[in-house]
């Protein structure tokens, strides 16, 4: 378990108990974690994010009953299912504040949300901004496509200026959002970006993410065979491209650095952008909690009532 | 009223004392006059005096200024309504004379600021007039720099003289209010409360004195709807919330905020109506029923997550303080016309609950019944409250606090096996597992919106959708079979009955006990069970010859309004027809009896 994960304390009456670990348990296998057999198509990049997550699962022995998984709708958002362990599937583009309602009341579960470019940027765009700019602890995965693929090819917040697609027939029209510069304005506090054609840095990244006190973002490029093949190509080396990581000297701390890295033109690098340290929404209440219960340390939830109630007499 | 009933008479001598019963005081002025202090005094001090108390106010929508009014009703017996007519009005300006005499009752006693008011020759014919330099007094009790400012307190210890009321209770409900201040802020109140207080009013009136209180039923508390429903879910258990701000639902996200954190909880001020669902719908996932909660158009917003925890089977509860619709509306005014949206509203098949408190006494234990049912039912439970619930003051008697608060933890025992849509169960009611919660057989479930098998699989199997949508529904016809039937309010059988729900209970029961005493037949049931409806309705029904719906909403296309269409769908029953207005303002006791006479004349010819 990640010590930042685990050090939260639980909130005074908020949570009856948390049960002991056996500690003699040994880390899930991936057999036990897999649930249903993926919905996606073959050969679709999700696949990868998937069986990440599962070596994440594995390597960091979390357990079933700790980690939650939450998505909203569209085609990477099918993932909850696919995990054996809690898990939600939500609504179009408010898997974050969804999660949020159980990060700021269940500090001691793992959360992660996972959903595509639509979710997140287009029906969810300000969820996005404000989960953001609250830094509630979280790690939220986007598998951008660049194309909305559960309703067939229409055109995504993130598809490039020309791209054709049945909602755009003669190429997209609108400029894209892009996804990195969007979570450095909003206030990420952890900006990653990577590929599903590089299964050892999504790794990476999401182990980094998960360890993250805050709101951790992560871009994966995944590429839907179907309606947008080849999209990613110029970032994959096996098939003629380049995948640059972040340069040796770039400064994860400095805002404006990342947002000039954020500005590359495609492929452009992969890594941490951004990351810094700043209060956790999940922390800045407990501070109010704290001050609050302070007061009252010694009374029961019922005499604490009472005291407002002889006011109003 | 009785015949102790408030009652002025010019007297030459000196000011003789009347016992009296009740009085009714309307306080007109602008919103930034402090006149709901005012009332707001006599309400607590009438609520320790165990006296019954009832209060209406209204307020301009603008942000600061404007025309508002305060109305406050004590009495030594029952106060069902806050009064249609008033025995005394305060009256700050012109404007506030020349609004409100028609709200006086003819031969009562306007008590008017000399120093803006300019009396009208004919209506000092009809009404006791008292002129007293208000503004003027203030200033010259408080000093020059506090113009406006403690006019409103100068007002009150002139009631005080004239109400004879408690004035050493007055004195420390005054030093509550101004606690923690500037101690000169609190002695400024005082010496403007006692500057009225020893105003001469002369020998042209009497005073009155209240007839000891009948009610010995230990203490009361006193506060307004939305303080109810506030302190109700924090009774409940509820540790969690989420909103966004919008009248007249604000003030409970408020008292959240405030007061959760000593309970260990939080209120999150989120960024929209379906962000604030979501969060509360997450931490209800979580393991802890959770709340949010919103007016008018916010409760539209929320609909499809609504919809969500509905085929997720998550406990949720949804305050919706309705205010005159639909879009924007009227923001500040009250009306009953969310009730379909509550029952209905969202797409696809979706059963919910509805309960809807009558009095602020309701607001407080209907809230914690909602947490029960939303826990135990596995389902999102609306309580539909309105804006006149949400702002009137009420005395009622102080709940054994130490027996109402509950603790709803969630217990994450491991357990062997879970299916969260479990079709063997009989009832269709399920049991919701969290999060954190080991599951011994390695199976683990899934909430989703999609239509599911019993672990929550994604599923488009025909069978399984009937079955699924029939034990969403069956889980609440099992919680129909639980619910109490409405007490009958007058005889079982006869002429009329009277069917309400929400604010409206006083001054239908008022209608009642007036048409009563006139000689006719007609009786009442209050429901505060709208979606699913208790049973043994029809068995009531069945002992009136008229069923009169009586709803602040529009009659609607086919004439019957919200909770009639609802009635009619049930019991397809002709007799059950609407008693309806619009006009944003809570029924007044004779508009019910003289809608219901005309309503049952032309109901005859009809039948």
């Amino acid at each position: 378990m990640s010590s930042t994960i685990s050090d939260i304390p639980a909130r005074g009456g908020n949570i009856l108990a948390t049960p002991a670990l056996d500690t003699e348990r040994k880390g899930l296998t991936k057999k036990e974690i897999a649930a249903d057999h993926p919905t996606w198509c073959p050969g679709c990049g999700d696949f990868s994010v998937l069986a990440l997550y599962f070596k994440l699962i594995e390597k960091r022995k979390l357990w079933h009953e700790k980690i939650t998984t939450v998505a909203g709708i569209g085609c990477s958002s099918r993932f909850p299912y696919f995990v054996q362990a809690h898990g939600a599937h939500y609504i179009h583009g408010r898997a974050l504040p969804f999660a949020s309602g159980i990060s700021l009341s269940r500090p001691d579960l793992h959360l992660f949300v996972f959903g595509g470019d639509g979710d997140a940027f287009s029906i969810g765009g300000n969820h996005f901004n404000h989960t953001a700019r609250k830094n509630i602890k979280m790690t939220y995965v986007v598998m951008d496509n660049w194309v909305y693929g559960l309703t067939k090819k229409q055109t995504s917040p993130t598809s490039p200026l020309g791209f054709k697609s049945k909602t755009d027939i003669t190429g997209a029209l609108d400029q894209p959002v892009n996804p990195m510069k969007q979570a450095i304005s909003a206030g990420a506090t952890f900006v990653a970006r990577t590929t599903h054609t590089n299964p050892n840095h999504v790794l990476q990244m999401m182990e980094a993410a998960m360890d993250h006190d805050g709101f951790s973002f992560i871009e994966c490029l995944s590429e839907c065979v179907e309606f947008y093949e080849g999209a990613f190509d110029s970032s994959n080396p096996r098939k003629g491209g380049v995948f640059n990581t972040v340069p040796a000297d770039h400064d994860v701390t400095d805002e404006l650095a990342a947002y000039k890295l954020a500005g590359e033109p495609f492929p452009g690098s992969f890594g941490i952008f951004y990351k810094t340290n700043r209060p956790t929404k999940n922390a800045n209440e407990q501070k109010i909690i704290s001050a609050a219960r302070e007061k009252v340390k010694d009374l029961k939830d019922w005499q604490i009532l009472q005291k407002n109630f002889d006011r109003l007499k | 009223m009785s015949e102790a009933t408030l009652t002025a008479q010019p007297s030459g001598g000196s000011p003789k004392v009347s016992s009296i019963s009740e009085a009714v005081i309307r306080i007109a002025g602008n919103s930034q006059d402090g006149i709901q202090a005012i009332g707001g005094f006599l309400a607590r001090l009438a609520g320790r005096s165990e006296q019954e108390v009832m209060t209406h106010m209204t307020i301009p929508a603008t942000i600061s200024g404007g025309p508002s009014i305060f109305q406050v009703r004590i009495g030594s017996g029952e106060v069902l309504s806050s009064g249609d007519e008033a025995d005394v009005l305060l009256a700050f300006y012109q404007h506030s004379y020349e609004g409100h005499i028609n709200s006086l009752k003819k031969g009562g006693i306007v008590l008017y600021d000399s120093d803006h008011v300019q009396p009208n020759a004919d209506w000092t014919k009809e009404y006791h007039h008292v002129g007293v330099p208000i503004s003027g007094l203030t200033v010259e009790a408080i000093g020059g720099t506090a113009k406006d400012k403690g006019k409103n307190i100068y007002t009150l210890g002139l009631v005080a003289k004239m109400f004879d009321l408690n004035v050493p209770k007055l004195e420390k409900l005054i030093g509550e209010r101004f606690t923690g201040k500037d101690p000169s802020i609190l002695n400024n109140a005082l010496a403007a409360f006692h500057a009225g207080y020893s105003h001469s009013l002369g020998n042209v009136i009497e005073t009155f004195k209240f007839v000891e209180s009948q009610k010995k039923t230990g203490h009361q508390v006193v506060m307004n709807g939305n303080e109810a429903m506030g302190y109700g879910l924090i009774a409940a258990g509820v540790r969690f919330g989420a909103g966004y701000p919008i009248t007249p639902w604000s003030d409970i996200m408020e008292l959240l905020r405030r007061e959760l954190p000593k309970y260990g909880g939080s209120f999150i001020q989120c960024e929209d109506e379906i962000a604030s669902i979501s969060m509360a719908i997450g931490a209800g996932y979580g393991g802890r029923v959770a709340v949010t909660g919103s007016s008018g158009p916010g409760i539209s917003l929320k609909t499809e997550a609504l919809g969500w925890a509905i085929m997720a089977e998550i406990p949720l509860v949804v305050v919706d303080i309705q205010r005159g619709g639909p879009s924007t509306g009227m923001p500040t005014n009250v009306e009953q016309s969310d009730l379909n949206i509550a029952c209905f509203g969202g797409h696809g098949d979706s059963p919910r609950v509805v309960i809807a408190p009558a009095n602020v006494e309701d607001c407080f234990y209907m809230a914690i019944e909602a947490v029960n049912i939303a826990r135990k039912y596995s389902v999102p439970v609306i309580i539909i409250s309105d804006q006149a619930i949400a702002t009137r003051i009420e005395a009622f008697e102080e709940p054994n606090l130490e027996k109402v608060c509950q603790d709803i933890s969630p217990d994450l025992s491991p357990v062997a096996d879970h299916k969260p849509y479990d079709l063997s169960a009989a009832d269709g009611v399920t049991r919701h597992v969290a999060p954190g919660t080991r599951i011994m057989s390695g199976k683990y479930p899934i909430a989703t919106g999609l239509e599911h098998d019993e672990l929550g699989h994604p599923t488009g199997s025909p069978k399984l959708h009937m079955q699924m949508t029939a034990k969403r529904r069956k889980k609440l016809q099992t919680l129909a079979s639980t619910l109490p039937t409405p007490k009958i309010y007058g005889p079982s059988e006869g002429n009329v009955l009277l069917v309400g729900w929400g604010s409206t209970e006083g001054p239908i029961k008022e209608a009642v006990d007036r048409a009563r005493a006139a000689g006719e037949s007609v009786s009442s049931i209050h429901i505060k069970h709208i979606n699913p409806l208790p049973n043994g309705l029809d068995n009531i029904f069945a002992g009136f010859n008229h069923v009169l719906v009586v709803e602040m909403n529009d009659e609607g296309l086919y004439g019957y309004g919200q909770l009639g269409g609802l009635l009619r769908a049930r019991f397809g029953d002709p007799k059950i027809r609407g008693i309806n207005k619009t006009d944003g303002m809570t029924f007044k006791v004779k508009e019910i009896v003289e809608k219901a006479r005309a309503n049952v004349a032309t109901g005859l010819r009809k039948l």
